[in-house]
């Protein structure tokens, strides 16, 4: 990362005349798109920038020298499991013999394409303790929606009509409601106890015949193991519900425990977590969908199905909820995934969660004197300061959020969850060595220092980053989206 | 410490209600705007909407936060300040004086149901 | 315990667990009771090395057939510049999560402020959001946008010319979200005015969805479509191959109020069909309804000028169960992708990329038809670089014919009918060897 700020904008470098392509000459000019009628024709051209092919580069270039990724730094940001993105993946993803398919090729001719997402569901299906994995969701939102469209699916398949109510954690994230409203559920909120753990006596009165299900993530958004999970998922599946598991923090449990084992019916992973494919700066991702046993019939189409002779196929069935998306998913994303399964194996896969919860539990140890731990003990691969301990000075976490990246290390996940008013959420995954996590202990140690000694250069951070903190009040004002705006 | 005015009637989701004989004008209280901070947008009904009490007609959000509007009243509206479509931050000026819409009442006994300057002033704590 | 991802040496495990007060990584887990515990290993292969994983896909992809291609219907066989693939691969871009640090994330801010201004340039349309999954979510979130601007209407007409595979979704997500789907039916290849016409004046329509191209790669005429869903208080939302608007009249230019599509078309690799990228461009006024993150332009306290995500109050972390959607991310590496495209091509690279499509298609087609073995299906309907054939002949052994030389021979869309394309990426010789396969 550059320290010095690069803020042009394409539509700036361009020069009428300038070009950066090549293409084949037409060898078939007799037939001329000029004959479209010209009613069907747009008028003005678009205005895109015109700009030689260097110019491209070096834009492109210096842009990105104003970004932070896993690859410049730690990147401890919680509930997002920025690991390592192995670059083999990379390698894999580009390759030609994938790269070029059309997804509605003759069948035979995509045999090792289908093999490769039959094989990633498998291993899903036997990681996470699930019958059956769709690998068509685009994203964890996108799988949760998906998931709870299995669950009411088969809801409807028994004629079951009247239950319409999911049940969330007041502690998950936005996502679960907003989920649970488009796909026409009705959200409604269980207590947390003190300890971020749900309150089963707050449950027990809530479930009825009208309960869909439950969605849950656990360990939960503080990295805390639910220990009564068991109980729970027996008191929603009496009363006819189904267990949902959001997979956003499935990466401790690699090795050690199967969502499968603890009662869940539905689930969604990131592979973008779990598995390691990169952010990409927000996407692409990849949300997988497993069922139980006895729920497959309702995942989405279409389907990859493999015969007794291996033969692979693609199916469309009217059982299915529906297609949700165009084809079988992001399949780059996919050949990244099965490319990190197979190459950590089950021996290494297994050591994943007990590092990551080794990490974690070694920066809150070594931090706790400094930063106000709201619940003690032993925490999963991420946990939740509620600030400074001594907030006298006035500086938030915020601050210290900004403070940080002057370190040059990312920010934790700031105010969530909801639960603490200054929560400061920090997950260090399991490719961080020591010497990296004793660097940023240091780091937040030091902070902690300057928000006694000196508050207000704190709160004026960052100081040596490409650019100061911005007007966001400004931009949501007056909102300013495309550069014809800009340039008015 | 947050403005109260007297004579008006509030709700517990911190709205008010200013009457003037049949119509009545809606907007937040001078405390939830403050909550709230800097508001960015007012997301207002159109003029011959009905507004139900208890249900939502609209919602003022900041950059980091968004809150529904819950109407205190029943009635249609017969307008919005198109003043806050251009300067939402009007709201925080003077949450009283800028209104959000203004309502002929269709049940003007759903204003006892509703607080005094009082009872509102004992529920956020001053 | 050596591993390339594990820098955790025997000792730092020992020193780490002490600074925890545990003794040993079990008791980590100490919390979890025993019979929800996984006590054996997974059952799948042990490691493979970087030499094994190549290995290993190079033998899967030896299963695959890279085919000369000649099928669209919604994904495209187009030229990508070197040029994307080396700035994608740039870790900074690669290896960073949604820019929520503005402060070190200005280089993804900025792509998608250019993305953004790029799109609204392509669709016609004001604004942009950051991007979607793909073109039939795209779509799909534009029918629940509608139906939400639309208060209480709920009610959604599909064109019965739009390519199924968006249909398909767009039914899905109405099944669920309680919104009813009614088609407009198709006459001769195109969306039946008449129905539309009859179909729009129901007091409950929140939203008309049609095709540029249709699926049958028509390029129909909308002329007085919007004003006709305006006087009803409908929207007209425009699903469209982004690349085409590179010439054809664009969804502003029609009065649309949404455009929507896949970027796929915009250089992506089909990848076997993802990922792509889904647009979503609409009018300044309905912004706030529009679903996804969007970035704006502002200024940092030194006042130099600055991108941040912006909106975000409508959004579903905030609004929970009150927002539009439930998307929290974008594509947004796909939508550096089209950036980088666009930015190479300009707007007369797209002109070229779409002039040699319409000549191969063309040239293709007149072949087919002077044959006399083929006709085309819509005759008097204008099409850009896909077109539908119909023939006596068996469609599904001439298929598998080509398929044996390596060629994709489109997509069979009827008994009797083969939907075809051709892309810049055709030369003349692939057409004329496939006429001659097919034709022989």
């Amino acid at each position: 990362m550059n320290n010095t700020y690069y803020g042009k904008l394409i539509f700036e470098l361009s020069q009428e005349g300038r070009c950066g392509y090549t293409l084949p000459k037409n060898e078939l000019k007799e037939f001329e798109l000029s004959a479209l009628p010209s009613q069907l024709l747009r008028v003005n051209e678009p205005e895109l920038p015109q700009v030689d092919e260097l110019t491209v580069v070096r834009h492109y270039t210096n842009m990105s020298n104003n970004n932070f990724g896993v690859d410049t730094g730690f990147y401890p940001l919680g509930s997002c499991t920025m690991k390592y993105n192995p670059k083999i993946d990379e390698e894999i993803a580009a390759h030609r013999d994938f790269a070029v398919l059309h997804p509605w090729q003759p069948i035979d001719t995509v045999q090792g394409a289908l093999a490769v997402y039959h094989g990633l569901q498998e291993s899903l299906s036997e990681i996470a303790g699930m019958s059956e994995f769709t690998l068509n969701p685009f994203a964890g939102a996108h799988g949760e929606l998906t998931g709870l469209m299995v669950m009411r699916s088969y809801h409807m398949s028994r004629g079951d009509d009247k239950r319409v109510k999911v049940i969330v954690p007041d502690s998950a994230h936005g996502t679960n409601p907003a989920s649970a409203a488009v796909c026409g559920l009705e959200v409604v909120q269980v207590k947390s106890l003190p300890d971020g753990t749900v309150d089963v006596e707050d449950l027990r009165p809530l479930l009825d015949d009208t309960v869909a299900g439950m969605m849950m993530t656990n360990p939960n958004t503080l990295g805390i193991f639910e220990q009564r999970i068991a109980e729970i998922a027996a008191l929603v599946h009496d009363c006819g519900g189904l267990m949902y598991y959001d997979g956003a923090n499935l990466n401790p449990l690699l090795g050690r425990c199967r969502p499968g084992d603890l009662g869940f019916d539905i689930m969604h992973i990131n592979l973008h977590k779990t598995f390691s494919t990169p952010h990409g700066g927000g996407g692409p991702g990849s949300g997988p969908v497993g069922v139980r046993q006895g729920l497959e019939q309702f995942l989405p189409n279409p389907r990859v199905t493999k015969n007794d002779e291996g033969f692979y196929d693609i199916n469309f069935t009217d059982e299915s909820l529906g297609s949700i998306s165009g084809f079988l998913g992001n399949f780059g994303v996919i050949l990244r995934a099965y490319a990190y399964i197979l190459t950590l194996g089950c021996e290494n896969l297994k050591m994943v969660g007990p590092l990551a919860t080794l990490n974690a539990n070694y920066v809150k140890e070594s931090l706790k004197d400094c930063y106000e731990l709201p619940i003690e003990g032993v925490c999963k691969h991420e946990f939740v300061f509620d600030g400074l301990k001594d907030k006298s000075s006035g500086v938030t976490t915020l601050d210290v959020a900004k403070r940080l990246l002057d370190y040059g290390f990312h920010a934790p996940t700031i105010y969530f969850p909801l639960l603490f008013h200054q929560a400061l959420m920090i997950e260090p995954t399991e490719n961080e060595s020591r010497e990296t996590l004793d660097g940023f202990i240091e780091v937040m140690r030091t902070i902690a220092c300057e928000a006694h000694d000196n508050p207000d250069m704190v709160k004026g951070a960052p100081h040596h980053t490409p650019v100061r903190r911005l007007d966001d009040t400004q931009a949501a004002l007056h909102p300013i989206v495309t550069f014809k705006e800009l340039a008015q | 410490m947050s403005k109260i005015i007297e004579g008006l009637y509030y709700s517990e989701s911190h709205e008010y209600v200013r009457v003037e004989g049949e119509f009545g004008y809606i907007g937040i209280t001078d405390y939830a705007q403050h909550e709230l901070g800097n508001v960015v947008y007012v997301d207002m009904p159109e003029v011959d909407d009905e507004v139900e009490a208890g249900e939502d007609f609209g919602a003022v959000e900041s950059v980091k936060a968004a809150s529904d509007l819950i109407s205190p009243v029943s009635g249609v509206v017969v307008e919005v300040n198109a003043a806050l479509e251009d300067e939402p931050g009007l709201v925080n000026k003077d949450a009283f004086e800028n209104w959000i819409i203004k309502v002929k009442l269709s049940d003007p006994g759903e204003l006892d149901d509703l607080m005094t300057a009082e009872t509102y002033k004992a529920l956020i704590g001053e | 315990m050596s591993y390339k991802f594990f820098p955790h040496t025997e000792g730092d495990v020992r020193a780490m667990l002490e600074r925890c007060g545990l003794r040993s990584l079990d008791d980590l887990y100490g919390d979890i009771p025993s019979e929800l515990q996984l006590h054996r290993d997974y059952a799948l292969p042990e490691a493979m090395s970087e030499v094994e994983v190549r290995r290993f896909f190079d033998t899967l992809g030896s299963l695959n057939r890279t085919m000369t291609c000649f099928a669209g219907a919604g994904t495209y066989d187009h030229y990508t510049p070197s040029v994307v693939h080396d700035i994608l691969r740039r870790s900074e871009f690669l290896t960073s999560y949604t820019p929520y640090q503005a402060e070190i994330s200005q280089g993804t801010l900025q792509y998608i402020f250019e993305y953004q201004s790029m799109m609204a340039e392509l669709t016609g349309m004001e604004v942009s959001n950051a991007s979607m999954y793909d073109g039939a979510t795209a779509t799909a979130e534009a029918m629940m946008m509608a139906v939400a601007a639309g208060k209480k209407r709920n009610r959604v007409l599909v064109s019965a010319a739009l390519n199924p595979m968006l249909v398909r979704v767009i039914d899905t997500y109405a099944k669920f979200h309680g919104v009813t789907v009614e088609m407009i039916e198709q006459e001769d290849g195109v969306t039946s005015r008449a129905d539309f016409e009859k179909k729009v004046t129901q007091p409950d329509v929140a939203g008309v969805i049609v095709g540029i191209p249709n699926f049958f790669g028509i390029v129909e005429d909308y002329t007085g479509w919007a004003d006709i869903c305006h006087e009803n208080k409908a929207l007209l939302i425009m699903t469209c191959v982004a690349s085409t608007l590179g010439v054809l009249k664009t969804p502003g230019e029609w009065g649309a109020d949404i455009a929507v599509g896949d970027g796929q078309s915009l250089g992506i690799p089909m990848s076997f069909g993802g990922p792509g990228v889904g647009f979503l461009c609409t009018s300044k006024k309905l912004i706030r309804k529009m679903p996804g993150r969007i970035v704006g332009a502002t200024h940092d306290m030194d006042g130099k000028r600055t991108f941040v995500l912006t909106l975000q109050a409508r959004e579903q972390h905030i609004r929970r169960e009150k927002a539009t959607s439930n998307i929290c991310s974008n594509q947004s590496l796909m939508a550096l992708f089209v950036t980088v495209y666009m930015a190479l091509m300009g707007k007369k690279g797209l002109r070229e990329v779409n002039e040699m499509g319409y000549s191969g298609a063309h040239y293709l087609a007149d072949r087919l038809v002077k044959s006399g073995k083929f006709t085309l299906a819509y005759p008097d309907k204008p099409f850009l670089n896909e077109f539908v054939v119909r023939t006596d002949l068996d469609i599904d052994a001439l298929q598998q014919e080509c398929a044996e030389e390596g060629i994709h021979a489109g997509i069979r869309v009827g008994a009797d009918s083969l939907l075809l394309c051709v892309t810049e990426m055709r030369t003349k010789d692939e057409i004329d060897n496939l006429v001659e396969l097919l034709t022989h």
